[in-house]
């Protein structure tokens, strides 16, 4: 169900703001579309990775002879086979060895890897690897990583990596790998005089993002050249890793990316591309590496956090200042973690109006997997710890959660942080919309909690894309463009915009993969960015064509200046047409040739983190639930959210990104959780570790879509598809406290919640 | 090695496999046939499904030699039946589907239940693909289309 108000900016042709069929509907459909384990090269071999079994360990020795002696084994790599470069690395801090190197330092850490001419043969060949290790002392959470006398996961000096783009990073600090904060205004001084305090500790688990294709690479040496077939979601700045790491030109990688079996985060940046590359390049031939399940749970994951926060406000329920310490646990290597530690930190004060906020964010190794980005990161992890403070402000000062948000709520143009942009969406318009899309007004009958929260996520990430448009002798057009379809969908909207902008109709543009030489640069997909900045650089550069096409037609009618009209593919001037192809067919003499545009988007400023971001992602959720007592049972029965889009390019895209933020959010509230003990990840499968069913959807759900036209992004859209998850976490969590069930935890399991209901004390502390 | 002999998409195929060799490795990397994906290897995600003499089965855990003298459909197959464009139109017109990673094994599995008439209500569709997991759409499409095509009876 859809509530759209207020009518949609649809342009002359009508492309944009129609909910088209996906254009990729056909392909998935018929299993044609092709996934980079559906994929092989000739003479390519399988590979497989030996990964450590312990959280901490000194390698003493690896023998790899038995292994090497296997009938159809090629090669076996391990850490001594990439001396020869500067095997180090990781696009935020160069931490991270191609294979390790006389140490691991989580459970699942690559120690060496198998090419074999098939995957049974390389897996066998593990198993005669004989690795000779020596325990070492484990830092297995975040409170051991903090202690005083805590053993150091690193301890060299920090190396930036390519991509970290937060200016300068800080030294080291014990386990603490990067720290960002702020204070503003006087925040002592207003919690020694405020009426109201509320203060709290919340813990956020260990997530995996479950894209259901698991990492997976071909990697391919040939004539001086690297090719890789990979799940990549930034498939530019891993061209830029690996040519760093195996000292080649950036021309000299050559990146393709098909589609995507879901990517949430988990495929950002560099993944198992290093160690694939590595290992072709010892065996001198292809190899495809595809991780199964377990691997890809310990190749990346959500960060586990905790928060320290208080709220002070004055008896009215006027907010006043916010303090929050969060707590990031990156794991054994950086990965992402120094940006979620600074957008978290974003997140963190919530977008009220505040007259002091201190926020003080830590990026925190222990020895277990590394952690990366994941849908809403940052946001997620904190804003449901601001809401359920909001909330219990409410309480006390007796005034209902959505007045007290429409009370303190920033308003568009007030500023969210110092020399950033200002706020860009009307908050205040959005949480009423969603509190009556959920029904808050009506009467509640016993057990049951209604929860609302709101939050902004700092969204695009830089600024830097580009696209080409060809409009073919036929009439039908191309788009390329380095922005990975991982099923959001960004093959139809690029489609749609370059149909508005070149008035024909969408069926008619294809828009494929990419493919670093020939695609121009996008940056990444990811932080909500795809339509807005990739689809701003389509647009212009559909306008270069269009504007080729107005040229031709100026010849073709030279009485008509700009009365000429583009429309179903044609020119029009006074009742006469002339299509697309006689267009072209004029400017080249006899057929072919082709209309090409280009379109680009670069920073405006400098492009650092500190003046973003391009946009705010507004993250909006309502939930009502039903909490049983008894047994601790959770049930979402409704749920609402807002995808503040400025325009839907497809609405019903738009919708669908909601509902799948939700049902992510729903298994991030009430059941996924990494179980680690002493380093040892307990729950590695999908038998343990649950993610929501089609048995978990809620019977109601609504999305509202809010069409301001306010943002950055081509015919004033903006990103959307990570706001309603941080939303809906946010929300779950205040309609169990809403129920009476005291919230410090996620997820909300039965346990937890009948722990709290009962009064009864925590489980013991994971160890 | 055994022999074994199967109906593949309605082609009598034979071939030697071992012991231990799983349906799902042999049609993807022996055969060709790349349309059923593995994730999560243990039979909870239900994105290995092809139907084994019509009813869906986890090609992930389903041995090879088990298929011996029995019907095996993979999408490649369904693909070119008539009660395909029923179910995929409706997927599409309900944008059920975007990485597409478990929508072949959603097909199959839906034109099974279709077919023997266990999909009637939200209920039941509910029950019927609760083992087929999907990350990306959260279910609403999904549960549109197929709730769409029960309401229409089995059809074709
Ligand atoms: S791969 Fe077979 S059920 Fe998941
Ligand atoms: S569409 Fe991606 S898992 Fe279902």
């Amino acid at each position: 169900m859809t509530i759209r108000t207020p009518e949609r900016i649809v342009g002359e042709g009508a492309q944009v703001g129609r909910s088209m069929p996906r254009v990729d509907a056909g392909e998935k459909l018929r299993g044609e579309a092709r996934y980079v384990g559906d994929m092989s090269v000739p003479g390519m071999l399988h590979g497989k990775v030996l990964r450590s079994p312990f959280p901490h360990a000194r390698i003493i020795s690896i023998d790899v002879s038995a292994a090497l002696a296997l009938p159809g084994v090629v090669a076996v790599l391990t850490g001594e086979d990439t001396l020869d470069i500067d095997p180090y690395w990781g696009h935020a801090i160069k931490d991270r060895p191609i294979v390790a190197i006389g140490e691991v330092r989580f459970v699942g850490e690559p120690v060496a890897a198998v090419a074999a001419e098939d995957e049974a043969t390389a897996e066998a060949a593990l198993a005669e690897i004989v690795v000779e290790y020596e325990e070492l002392p484990v830092v297995g959470t975040l409170d051991d990583a903090l202690a005083a006398d805590a053993p150091l996961v690193h301890d060299g000096p920090i190396r930036p990596g390519l991509f970290h783009g937060l200016g300068t990073l800080p030294d080291r600090d014990g386990n603490i790998c990067y720290r960002y904060g702020f204070e503003r205004g006087s925040v002592d001084e207003v919690f020694e005089q405020a009426e109201i305090v509320v203060e709290g500790e919340y813990t956020f688990p260990g997530v995996y993002q479950y894209a259901m294709e698991t990492h997976s690479v071909i990697a391919q040496w040939e004539g001086g050249e690297v090719t890789l077939w990979a799940t990549c979601q930034h498939p530019f700045l891993v061209r830029a890793e690996i040519a760093a790491l195996f000292d080649l030109p950036l021309g000299r990688v050559r990146i393709i990316v098909p589609y995507l079996g879901g990517g949430f985060g988990s495929k950002s940046y560099t993944k198992m591309e290093p160690i694939t590359v590595a290992l072709a390049r010892k065996a001198g031939r292809p190899v495809r590496i595809v991780n199964r399940v377990d691997e890809s749970m310990v190749t990346t994951r959500r960060h586990g956090a905790k928060t320290w926060m208080r709220t002070a406000a004055d008896r009215s329920g006027r907010l006043l200042a916010r303090e929050a310490r969060v707590w990031f646990d990156t794991g054994a290597y950086a990965d992402n973690g120094p940006r979620v530690t600074a957008t978290g930190a974003d997140s963190a004060p919530g977008p009220y109006r505040w007259s002091g906020v201190r926020v003080e964010a830590s990026c925190v190794h222990t020895h277990t997997a590394p952690s990366g980005s994941y849908r809403a990161f940052g946001a997620s992890h904190v804003q449901w710890a601001g809401e359920l403070q909001v909330d219990e402000v409410a309480r006390r000062a007796g005034i209902d959660p959505v007045e007290i948000r429409r009370l303190n709520l920033l308003t568009p143009g007030e500023q969210v942080r110092p020399g950033g942009k200002p706020l860009d969406a009307d908050l205040i318009g959005d949480i009423r919309k969603v509190a009556d899309a959920l029904g808050w007004d009506e009467p509640r009958e016993p057990g049951i909690g209604r929860g609302i929260s709101v939050g902004l996520l700092a969204a695009g990430a830089h600024p830097v894309s580009s696209a080409i448009v060809r409009l073919e002798a036929d009439g039908e057009a191309i788009v390329l463009v380095g922005s990975t379809e991982m099923g959001q969908g960004q093959r139809t909207a690029f489609a749609q915009i370059a149909a508005e902008v070149l008035a024909m109709p969408a069926e008619r543009i294809r828009c494929q993969g990419t493919d670093t030489r020939f695609t121009p640069y996008d940056r990444s997909t990811g932080a909500s960015r795809s339509t807005t900045l990739a689809g701003l650089a389509v647009q212009r550069a559909a306008a270069e064509v269009r504007a080729d096409l107005m040229e031709i037609a100026g010849k073709v009618w030279p009485d008509a200046g700009d009365a000429v009209e583009l429309r179903d593919g044609a020119a029009w001037w006074k009742g006469e047409r002339r299509s697309y192809p006689e267009l072209i067919a004029r400017r080249f003499g006899l057929s072919g040739g082709q209309l090409i545009g280009e379109g680009g988007v670069h920073p405006e400023g400098t492009g650092s983190y500190a003046e973003g971001p391009v946009f705010w992602e507004v993250c909006i959720g309502a939930a009502e639930v039903h909490v049983d007592r008894e047994t601790g049972v959770v049930s979402v029965r409704r749920t609402a959210t807002v995808a503040d889009v400025g325009t839907a390019i497809n609405p019903l895209l738009v919708e669908r990104q909601d509902e799948g933020a939700t049902m992510q959010g729903i298994g991030n509230a009430l059941l996924e959780e990494m179980v680690y003990r002493e380093g040892m990840l307990l729950n590695d499968s999908l038998l343990d570790y649950r993610i929501p069913t089609i048995e978990d959807l809620p019977p109601e759900q609504v999305c509202v879509i809010v069409e301001n036209a306010d943002g950055p992004g081509p015919f004033g859209a903006k990103g959307c598809g990570e706001g309603a998850f941080a939303g809906i976490i946010a929300a779950i969590a205040t309609a169990v406290a809403d129920a009476g069930v005291r919230v410090d935890e996620l997820p909300l399991t039965p346990e937890r919640v009948w722990r709290s209901s009962q009064g009864q004390p925590k489980e013991d502390a994971k160890g | 090695m055994t022999r074994i002999a199967l109906q593949l998409n309605g082609v009598r195929r034979s071939l030697d496999v071992e012991p231990r060799e799983l349906l799902l490795d042999v049609l993807r990397e022996r055969i060709g046939l790349t349309g059923a994906k593995r994730s999560c290897d243990v039979q909870v995600c239900g994105t290995c499904t092809v139907l084994v003499d019509g009813q869906p089965v986890s090609s992930c855990t389903y041995l090879a030699v088990e298929a011996d003298g029995r019907e095996v459909t993979t999408i490649e197959g369904f693909r070119e039946d008539p009660a395909f464009e029923r179910i995929a139109g409706a997927f599409t017109r309900h944008a059920a589907t975007q990485c597409g990673f478990c929508t072949p094994a959603m097909v199959l599995t839906v034109h099974a239940l279709l077919r023997d008439g266990e999909l009637t209500d939200e209920g039941s569709i509910r029950d019927g693909l609760a083992g087929n997991l999907c990350r990306c759409t959260g279910y609403r499409g999904i549960l549109d289309a197929v709730a769409e095509l029960a309401s229409e009876g089995t059809g074709g």
